[in-house]
């Protein structure tokens, strides 16, 4: 394990992994919202907003898939150390952290069941831009209509058509975060 | 009031150094946390999540409290109201809980507050954008008296099963000559999952839906976190020939004279005497604080001299 994998946490958990909450939890309840979130520096290529989601939410009782170029050594040692969570293939993973083309193919992700729609991953999808413009929202928590850039808008149509179940979304780029739950429905432009 | 360890900054008040912030554990509230962020996903689905023994008994709010716990954040300002008073033991006690636990400022003005922690009310001043409504929920599921079984009312809503909350409704109608179910009404949340509003009056009921604020509900007995996004569409049931109808007290407010707001009866008496007061105390204050007077309410002035 490197030294600065213990590095980079954050220096107050309880208040600023409460106030990194309220940013997911309002971006959750607004979809298309952008917030942000930060108080952690993680190693690259994490940015400051999904690594503040990985501490606010993941431990050592969430499985959590590392895609892509996101799964260095010094990514897993510092998710190891603060965080604790079990790192584990997508299939078996309850949170997800990726590009959008590394996260993919998004059908291996647990959905949850019918009895238990909870049981679904969430996906931590960093962006290389993040702005209210783009693929039209609608739904629970939208009061008329959004727009948020999504990296494409057939996979979460095709997400949204399974409710109750289907797989939730947060959208990172630096310290900013959006989230799609799977209620939104979504309309290209 | 301080406390041991207490610790008072220039910022602003501490919590109390004995207790974590805001009482529960990291990890505990990770856990909440992240069940409120999937019932935010599933809207009127009740999570399951693992309830911690709090300070206080079951049936005072013990998931409320679980579920703000996890919500407060230190900038927080909280209100906390039982049954519409802020001045009750349950109201006085949370509020002095998440004081000292938390150090968040706390208050009774409905537009002052950013988190509002509730036991059967919504309160009367529309609610914002900027807002969390924390329900204090005794029993979750709106089919457990229907049917006591967990795995057949996981069922139910599986497969959206919803017969026999319409079966009861008739039987309210038939025996009745209208639906009798005043509180605790039940409503279906975007055409999909029946939710149990909580032991909310069914004047209440229309609030819950197109509201601007989050609305978080947590049973803590029960083990359940459920969730409303805001402007969420939330119906009450009903039949087409009895369609739902929200009820009060056919009277106006005694002290404030509103017409428009839940009223609580009051006896005055041993000799039938009773009055009818604004169930929502800062609602009550504020308008008589503005002027307004019921037919045996005493000027906000005089009241205080």
């Amino acid at each position: 394990m490197h030294a600065q994998a213990l590095e980079g946490g954050f220096t107050d958990a309880p208040t600023q992994a409460a106030q990194a909450f309220r940013a997911a939890m309002s971006a959750m309840a607004r979809p298309g919202r952008i917030e942000s979130a930060d108080g952690v520096a993680p190693p690259a290529p994490v940015s400051p907003a999904a690594g503040a989601l990985l501490l606010t939410l993941c431990d050592p009782e969430t499985p959590l898939h590392l895609a892509g170029d996101h799964d260095t050594p010094e990514v897993r040692d510092w998710v190891t150390f603060h965080a604790g969570a079990p790192l584990v293939g997508a299939e078996a993973a309850q949170f997800a952290l990726g590009t959008w083309a590394a996260v993919a193919p998004l059908d291996v992700y647990a959905i949850g069941t019918p009895e238990y729609p909870d049981r679904s991953a969430t996906l931590i999808v960093e962006v290389a831009h993040l702005v209210a413009e783009g693929a039209r929202l609608t739904g629970p928590g939208l009061c008329g209509a959004a727009e948020l850039s999504l990296p494409e808008t057939e996979a979460f149509r095709r997400n949204a058509a399974l409710f109750p179940l289907g797989l939730d979304f947060f959208f990172t780029h630096g310290t900013r975060l959006a989230a799609l739950p799977r209620t939104t429905r979504v309309e290209g432009t | 009031m301080t406390f041991e360890g207490e610790n008072m900054s220039l910022q602003g008040r501490k919590h109390d150094a004995a207790y974590n912030f805001a009482y529960l554990d990291e990890q505990t509230k990770r856990m909440i946390r992240r069940a409120i962020l999937k019932g935010l996903a599933i809207p009127g689905y009740q999570v399951p999540f693992a309830s911690r023994e709090m300070p206080m008994p079951y049936g005072w709010g013990t998931g409320g409290v679980q579920v703000s716990a996890a919500t407060l954040t230190p900038d927080d300002t909280l209100k906390v109201i039982d049954q519409g008073a802020d001045d009750t033991t349950n109201a006085v006690s949370i509020r002095k809980f998440f004081e000292r636990t938390a150090g968040v400022a706390t208050t009774e003005a409905t537009d002052a507050a950013t988190v509002i922690q509730t036991r059967h009310r919504i309160p009367e001043a529309p609610l914002t954008e900027d807002q969390v409504l924390v329900y204090q929920v005794p029993i979750p599921e709106p089919l457990r008296f229907l049917e006591p079984r967990e795995t057949e009312t996981r069922k139910m809503h599986s497969l959206g099963e919803y017969g026999l909350m319409h079966v009861k409704l008739y039987e309210d109608i038939s025996r009745h000559g209208a639906i009798a179910t005043s509180y605790a009404y039940p409503v279906k949340v975007e055409g999909g999952y029946v939710m149990d509003p909580s032991p909310i009056p069914k004047f209440d009921n229309p609030k819950l839906s197109d509201c601007p604020a989050i609305q978080l509900f947590g049973a803590g007995r029960e083990q359940r976190i459920y969730a409303l996004p805001p402007y969420t569409r939330v119906a009450s049931l009903d039949f087409e020939d009895h369609p739902f109808e929200p009820s009060k007290a056919d009277h106006p407010c005694d002290l404030c004279g509103s017409q428009g707001s839940y009223l609580d009866e009051v006896i005055t008496d041993d000799r039938g005497g009773r009055i009818f007061v604004c169930s929502d105390t800062d609602y009550c204050r504020t308008r008589r604080e503005a002027g307004h007077t019921g037919p045996q309410g005493a000027p906000d002035a005089e009241a205080r001299s």
